[in-house]
């Protein structure tokens, strides 16, 4: 393995700029996919249309399906070298230390949600898989394939199947925490983070968290409570 | 004033070791915390114990010798104040005072509270250095250094090589340290020509000491005695990516 990984992504600093890369494309695919979401408060019409142009973008010049599966295998692609870099950095992290501290160690730093990332990462991917199933595959989705895309959802998140809205609430704030600090410490990693320009990079950093947080909740929620349907 | 010590002893570096508790009555609440621990010792050869072993040197912030986790914090309770600065005025009358080394796979315990920070020298060796000609050093004011530059090259130069952003790191990684050399060198006209090679190699150095990656915690900066700021380790990561990625190394 170690052979195949050019020497730069060997250090720790080329784990974590490849972890910041790599957060950055999710990042931007998270914002892209909260838009298409809000399509649900246009109507069935204009979400199932939304859902079908995706498929068809590109045509007639490539066939179909071509620029949904390119999406698809990039951010797979992405997800695999995220993980990798954060696990690769874990086990470090933990053989670096071999005898802990006897004392409770106190966090004099940051916030809240740099504690999270390593044990949030691993909730949002078991919540990915989950919502793969759920509204990719259809194997958890109460309908099927002979369904509209708009029906799914409003399925989904009924009000009786509450603790499906419940788990994606859940993890859809451990999400906004990932990007909160994920956005902020993806600069710092680039090297692109001035002493300067750190209240802004972090006033960005919480607007963005917070608006694809406030995104994603908007449109389960709306079901559940009957907002939409 | 009373305190209660639970002290890390370990007899060698193969000693399994433990926090063992020492009582003190009589401790000055001026006095240093070295100082407290000197008291200590005084009495722990009267009673024909053996003296816990702790580094220390000059004694006045500046040489980076002495180091102790205080109750889970390197240097103890005081913001930007080495350990050998700390003041036993800053811990409550009666108070339970946990001290331990550095913890790092990289910072081996020698015995009780002495650590082996060799690995420091190590990435230092790997090209922490310029290369000019010894016994003909020019005429400093001669090479002209803009003043912001100068400033912040100074800011990461008072990096006294202690090892708290290490103790302090949840992934044990001395980043800062790291940072704050490459960030020093790095900014000087005087450094210029190792640049590129100097952040590789004492990169790898670093991971080869089994010193763990940053993950941006930012508990280095706040542990750190000198105050040394995260912006050192940004430059770290911006030289770095630009040395392999951008191709500066040669």
């Amino acid at each position: 393995m170690a052979i195949a990984i050019p020497a730069i992504y060997r250090t720790t600093v080329g784990k974590k700029a490849v972890m910041a890369v790599t957060g950055a494309v999710l990042v931007l695919y998270l914002i892209a996919h909260m838009i298409g979401n809000l399509k649900i408060f246009f109507g069935a019409e204009d979400f199932n249309h939304y859902a079908h142009w995706l498929r068809t973008i590109g045509e007639p010049a490539v066939p179909h399906r071509t620029v949904l599966t390119l999406i698809e295998v990039v951010l797979a692609a992405s997800v695999v070298l995220h993980m990798w870099s954060a696990v690769s950095l874990a086990r470090r992290a933990s053989a670096a230390r071999p005898v802990k501290y006897q004392a409770k160690r106190k966090s004099h730093a940051q916030g809240y949600a740099t504690h999270t990332m390593r044990y949030g990462g691993v909730i949002i991917l078991l919540f990915v898989i989950w919502h793969l199933l759920d509204l990719t595959f259809l194997v958890v989705n109460p309908k099927d394939s002979g369904a509209t895309p708009y029906e799914r959802m409003v399925a989904d998140f009924a009000p009786e199947r509450w603790y499906i809205t419940l788990w994606y609430v859940l993890a859809v704030i451990m999400v906004g925490l990932h990007l909160r600090h994920g956005i902020w410490s993806a600069f710092q990693t680039l090297g692109l983070r001035t002493s300067r320009g750190d209240g802004p990079l972090r006033a960005l950093a919480t607007a963005v968290a917070a608006v694809v947080t406030v995104g994603f909740l908007a449109v389960p929620l709306s079901i559940t409570f009957g907002w939409v349907s | 004033m009373k305190v209660t010590l639970r002290i890390w002893r370990q007899k060698g570096p193969e000693d399994k070791g433990g926090m063992v508790e020492y009582q003190l009555d009589d401790i000055s609440p001026d006095a240093s915390f070295l100082e407290m621990l000197d008291v200590l010792n005084e009495q722990l050869i009267q009673k024909g114990e053996e003296p816990v072993a702790f580094d220390h040197d000059c004694r006045e912030g500046i040489c980076g010798m002495c180091s102790l986790v205080i109750n889970g914090t390197p240097h103890g309770p005081e913001r930007n104040t080495t350990t050998c600065q700390l003041h036993m005025r800053k811990f409550k009358d009666g108070e339970v005072i946990d001290v331990e080394p550095w913890r790092a796979k990289a910072f081996p315990v020698v015995k009780d509270l002495v650590v082996d920070r060799s690995a420091f020298d190590r990435i230092i060796a790997a090209g922490g250095y310029i290369t000019a000609p010894t016994g003909t050093a020019p005429e400093a004011h001669s090479v002209p250094v803009p003043k912001p530059d100068a400033d912040k090259a100074f800011e990461a130069a008072e990096c006294i090589g202690c090892g708290a952003c290490v103790a302090a790191c949840p992934n044990g990684s001395a980043s800062l340290f790291l940072g704050a050399k490459i960030t020093h060198l790095g900014l000087l006209p005087q450094g210029q020509p190792e640049r590129w090679d100097r952040v590789v190699n004492m990169l790898e150095a670093h991971d080869a000491e089994g010193f763990g990656g940053c993950t941006n915690t930012g508990e280095c900066t706040v542990a750190c005695p000198k105050g040394i700021p995260l912006d050192v380790i940004g430059r770290l990561n911006h030289d770095y990516l630009k040395a392999t990625a951008g191709g500066k190394k040669k």
